[in-house]
């Protein structure tokens, strides 16, 4: 029943709030069971025993302590299940958060714009009523049950043998019925879901049907899609709540099977009354926990359905692992020290895990210090996991990238990337100020640098153009950056890192005119007595390479600057003749 | 309040529906109440030992509401569902009227962002307006007027006693819990939004954050905000068991001062002892009718909030005036702006400065220039998605503003920077375009834009399901198949805003070619901030700053060496190499 043990050996990490939940549970059923015998004795001493206030007065003062103590285990056993709740959803994302970092950048741009990792951690905040409602009310419906029965018994054999027999009625109905409900709920929940991504689909392609003169028409598909849902789920939904009536009834029906069974017991002096009394009372407490796990089940199936997303992605086989060997000798200067030493990549092939092909096919070449290589190739030939390969992102399949005579992976990554600025083709710019997103590149700089920087990236003229300056923010809710502006700032970034080495990814559209040059002159000055690896989309930067790697379906084809490779007339001239002629 | 009213007022087409719902779910009360009350009875008159006869319609009572209680819970649950999904379609509507005249002028911000996204959240959150929010009140008030009848049958003090307590429940209690969650709740979501907004910015940004070595400074943001939530959740936690527990403690009160009223009255004889048991069961059962309230009170709020942001949308004022009387679509001619001047907000400097344009059947004129120059706000006022500030559209020799706008939409068809696809077939978004095109038609347009190889290997040809926001063509597809929806609606005017401009070289090479191709005899306005094979166009006018600062063929705009010849000797120096 929706216990997932993997979701629950991640709960470990609360035990003392399950605990806690547990024991508030345990005293729940207890004070039900006291109330009711507290109760059922005060009654029948005024009702049979022809007592007055007075002499029960005794009695209801334990009534007000057994009220005032049951107050305080409701609200300790919320208090407790959220506790569980939030501690184990911290935990997971903790989890998450290092499988990504490990994961690295290719895994995003391997599922569409991230989406599943997105859904994952949302998917987290989906457990949330798991572990806060659903795994709780298991709790209580184990513990609740057991007790009044342990407490009927004794009093009334035959009522403790009706309790038994019918509550688990409850459970065996609920998965009978919960599994033919669970299949036609979801199929319902996805037509439903649909539903409402066509409203929103219409909604953003509103400007759309108006250009195309539709848009009146459309209110009435809107009216009949919506009347076809309503009728369709309908139709569904009358199986799903008679099987909630079933539920409901195995309840109701049995309180008052119990009910008329004592009466008649009664009617013949078998039983006292105070012991019907009480077990009249508890029964409908007996049945209550059974029915809410009823109506807590969806919370787990949509944890359990969450969850799977989230292990999908926490069993993600990640590439080759760093060396993590301390033995390897080094010296601690050493470490900064590879990049002053030709960096080689020597048959290094890559695939992803699980993917049938290889993405980088037996790839050689070196990187001397100060040179400025370029890669081109068509979209999908591996360009960008040469690069990833550089920063380390991911490891080769097979094959080494060295720097000199250590390899890449003996030098801690922190001090390889240390030394190494890169500029992608769609910087990223996170919500804060535009300070904050140059101090990414340099924290705890003076304002004289980063301002040096931004002027050396044509990026100061924004920033001088803006009332706020500095402290402008961007990102969600904050000033948008153009294009031209957000490369400029990548740049700005890549200047105040003041690395050595510098990995470029060109943007492949066009930038108008002006902001063009603008971005050519600063890229060109950053580039001045760095090691370029650039991945290459303008003519003029190529021309400028003092070599270039030519890539086609993951395999280098050709090498060299380019005048050997005009010269040559293969592969690189044919590339170029794509971009030139086909159009 | 007024908010309320209106919320209220799509209630109206189910009133006879609510009714008999709120009927069902005071009757599932009831039963319960009438299951408990009646054994309580039952088992108290046979205590006392007479015949079975006397017991019999007690017997009767305690199964007939073993029962009734499942099937009035059915009745309600299904005929308060069935209003729902009404009530929720019908908003639908509403609000899809409300806002096709809005756009898409007033709904730019909202599209940019995911407003538009929590605008439909927002209906569906109203979805439970009917349900949680006003049916619970009103089977609770009909509940507490029958037991109070039913107490005040047999004392005044007891019924006062057990109303006091049902309105504490029912009223006190709602409002205090609520007053507790809300602070909390509130950062809760707020906190949550932030949380994730953070993590989808860091996964996004991830390769810039590793290669900047930021991996602490990731952990540290993301627990410190994971630290926030929880604090937040642990609060609310913290208000909503109180709340609960203060609900639990006002029936359980109740049940106390009832005693401490019934006993004397048993035992001076003014109350047969037969009903004590009756009175206590009966008390703590019909708690059952208020307990749904503090959650109807957040759910309220819930749904006010989402109402009146739908309610100040659908409030705003259209951008573009529909003519009181208008003049009959406008045949085929010739259009032009004259001295048009407009600007996007009071507050902003001015996008256009008296522009003047005139495009005459047959012309294709370029409208070039920087990004930012004006040209796809032009686009705009063509397609009266808005309505200049001053200087006037002229259409067939008269004022566009005379025309519906529907109708001077009409001679245009537009292909933008960027096309939306809708998530249906392929052929439900070519038929968009011309409603009765057969499939002959759809399959030429296809191929005259160039399409012709993805569609012959699309698994289900014209039926293929284009998937969520068609994501799974590439931008040089999607663009063709806007030429393709442009080819079929056969318009006088092709626009053509910067369709090439998110592609890549090679691609948009190749689409400059297929649009040359099919629109060699039509009428054309294209704006580019790309100077490609300029020459094929009759008139270039170059815009700066809103303004038209030269106008003319390529050739003589090249002679005359102002800002047209600069654009293109910075662009060709990028783009021809010497191979």
């Amino acid at each position: 029943m929706n216990i997932d043990p993997r979701l629950l050996r991640q709960a470990r990490v609360a035990q003392a709030a399950i605990l806690l939940t547990l024991l508030f549970g345990l005293a729940g059923g207890l004070l039900i069971i006291l109330q009711a015998g507290n109760l059922g004795a005060l009654i029948a001493r005024v009702f049979l025993g022809g007592q007055d206030l007075q002499q029960v007065s005794g009695l209801l003062k334990w009534l007000l302590v057994i009220f005032f103590l049951r107050a305080g285990v409701t609200l300790g056993s919320e208090v407790a299940a959220n506790a569980v709740a939030v501690q184990v959803k911290a935990g997971l994302r903790e989890l998450l958060l290092e499988k990504f970092i490990r994961l690295g950048p290719a895994f995003q741009t391997r599922h569409e714009s991230g989406d599943l990792t997105a859904a994952a951690l949302q998917g987290v905040e989906n457990l949330d009523a798991y572990f806060s409602q659903f795994l709780p009310q298991i709790i209580l419906a184990a513990f609740i049950p057991l007790s009044i029965l342990a407490a009927v018994f004794p009093r009334d054999l035959l009522s403790g043998v009706v309790l038994l027999v019918t509550a688990p009625l409850i459970p065996i109905f609920m998965v009978l019925i919960g599994k033919l409900a669970e299949v036609l709920t979801k199929r319902q929940f996805t037509a439903l879901r649909r539903m409402s991504v066509f409203f929103l689909d219409t909604m953003q392609g509103l400007t759309t049907l108006k250009a195309l003169g539709q848009s009146r028409n459309r209110t009435e598909k809107i009216n009949t899609v919506s009347e076809h849902y309503r009728r369709a789920t309908m139709s569904v939904l009358q199986t799903t709540f008679l099987s909630a009536l079933v539920l409901e009834l195995v309840g109701t029906l049995s309180t008052a099977v119990v009910a008329v069974e004592i009466g008649l017991r009664l009617l013949h002096g078998q039983l006292g009354f105070e012991q019907a009394l009480f077990i009249l009372i508890v029964a409908p407490e007996f049945y209550l926990p059974l029915r809410m796990l009823g109506q807590r089940f969806h919370a787990g199936m949509s944890g359990v359905a969450a969850a799977r997303n989230i292990f999908e992605i926490l069993d993600t086989p990640e590439t080759a692992a760093r060396s993590q060997s301390r033995s390897v000798l080094r010296m601690p200067a050493d470490e900064n020290a590879w990049i002053d030493r030709p960096i080689c990549f020597e048959g290094v092939s890559f695939q992803f895990p699980g993917r049938e092909e290889a993405v980088l096919k037996d790839v050689s070449f070196c990187i001397q210090p100060g040179e400025m290589i370029a890669v081109v190739g068509r979209s999908g030939a591996g360009k960008s996991t040469l690069a990833h390969l550089l920063l380390g992102f991911i490891q080769p399949t097979s094959g080494k990238i060295r720097a000199g005579y250590q390899r890449m992976q003996d030098i801690p990554i922190e001090a390889w990337r240390h030394q190494i600025a890169w500029v992608s083709q769609q910087p990223v710019l996170f919500s804060g100020s535009l300070l904050d997103n140059m101090r990414i590149a340099n924290q705890g700089t003076e304002l004289s640098e980063i301002t040096r920087a931004a002027k050396e990236a044509e990026f100061l003229e924004v920033v001088d153009s803006l009332p706020l300056g500095w402290d402008t923010p961007i990102g969600e809710g904050g000033m948008r950056l153009s294009g031209g502006q957000a490369q400029r700032l990548a740049l700005a970034r890549a200047f105040l890192r003041d690395a050595p080495f510098l990995v470029l990814d060109e943007p492949t559209a066009h930038l108008d005119p002006r902001q063009e040059v603008l971005l050519t002159e600063a890229t060109r000055r950053l580039c001045t007595g760095r090691t370029v690896f650039v991945i290459a989309h303008r003519l003029q930067t190529v021309r400028e390479a003092d070599n270039i790697l030519v890539l086609e379906d993951g395999r280098l084809v050709e090498m060299g600057d380019h005048s050997e490779l005009v010269r040559k007339n293969g592969a690189y001239v044919r590339l170029l003749r794509a971009g030139q002629e086909e159009g | 309040m007024k908010t309320f009213l209106q919320l209220l007022g799509f209630l109206r087409p189910f009133l006879g529906g609510i009714g008999l719902s709120v009927l069902a779910s005071t009757a599932t009360i009831a039963s319960s109440i009438g299951l408990l009350g009646t054994s309580a009875f039952l088992i108290s008159s046979a205590a006392l030992q007479p015949s079975i006869a006397a017991l019999q319609v007690a017997i009767v009572g305690v199964r007939f509401f073993g029962i009734s209680r499942g099937v009035f819970r059915y009745l309600e649950r299904l005929s308060s569902h069935s209003i729902n999904f009404k009530l929720l379609a019908n908003m639908r509507v509403w609000f899809y009227q409300a806002l096709e005249p809005l756009s898409p002028a007033r709904l730019i911000s909202y599209q940019s962002g995911d407003l538009l996204q929590r605008a439909v959240g927002d209906i569906e959150v109203l979805e439970n307006f009917y349900v949680r929010v006003i049916a619970p009140p009103l089977a609770a008030i009909l509940i507490t007027l029958g037991v109070g009848l039913l107490f005040g049958s047999w004392n005044p003090s007891l019924e006062g006693v057990l109303i006091s307590g049902l309105l504490l429940g029912g009223i006190a209690v709602p409002i205090i819990t609520y007053h507790m969650g809300r602070n909390p709740g509130q950062t809760l979501v707020k906190v949550r939004a932030e949380m994730s907004a953070s993590y989808v910015e860091t996964l996004q940004g991830l390769a810039d954050l590793l290669a900047y070595g930021q991996e602490t400074a990731v952990r540290q943001r993301l627990g410190n905000l994971e630290q926030k939530l929880s604090a937040a959740q642990m609060r609310l936690a913290w208000a909503g068991g109180s709340g609960n527990a203060l609900g639990q403690m006002t029936a359980n009160l109740t049940l106390l001062m009832v005693l401490i009223i019934a006993i004397p009255l048993v035992s001076t004889g003014k109350l047969e002892g037969v009903f004590l048991a009756v009175i206590s069961l009966v008390v703590l059962a019909s708690f059952e009718a208020v307990s749904p309230l503090p959650q109807a009170a957040q759910m309220l709020e819930a749904c006010l909030a989402s109402a009146r942001r739908l309610f100040e949308l659908a409030d705003l004022e259209p951008a573009v005036k529909e003519p009181p009387k208008p003049l009959p679509a406008p045949a085929a001619g010739a259009i032009s702006l004259r001295n048009i001047t407009f600007r996007y907000d009071e507050s902003l400097l001015p996008v256009l400065q008296q522009v003047d344009l005139s495009l005459p059947p047959g012309r294709k004129i370029a409208l070039v220039g920087p990004s930012g120059a004006g040209k796809s706000t032009i686009m705009a006022l063509l397609m009266r998605f808005w309505e200049p500030n001053s200087g006037t559209i002229v259409l067939d020799e008269n004022d566009y503003r005379l025309y519906r706008s529907e109708d001077t939409r009409r001679i245009f068809a537009l292909v933008s920077q960027s096309t939306y696809l809708f998530t249906a077939t392929l052929r439900q978004n070519l038929l968009l375009a011309k409603a009765d095109a057969d499939e002959a038609d759809l399959v030429r347009v296809l191929d005259q834009a160039g399409l012709q190889d993805w569609f012959r290997q699309l698994p289900g040809g014209l039926d293929t399901w284009l998937g969520e926001r068609g994501q799974q063509m590439s931008g040089g597809e999607r663009q063709r198949l806007a030429v393709a929806r442009m080819l079929l609606q056969d318009a006088q005017i092709v626009l053509l805003d910067e369709p090439t401009a998110h592609l890549d070289a090679i691609t948009e090479r190749q689409l400059i070619e297929t649009l040359h191709a099919v629109l060699v005899n039509r009428t054309v306005l294209w704006a580019t901030h790309n100077l490609v094979a300029m020459d094929w166009m009759d008139e270039i006018v170059v815009l700066d700053g809103g303004q038209v600062v030269e106008h003319g063929t390529h050739d003589r705009l090249l002679q005359s060496s102002g800002l047209y010849a600069h654009l293109w000797k910075i662009q060709n120096s990028e783009l021809i190499p010497d191979l």
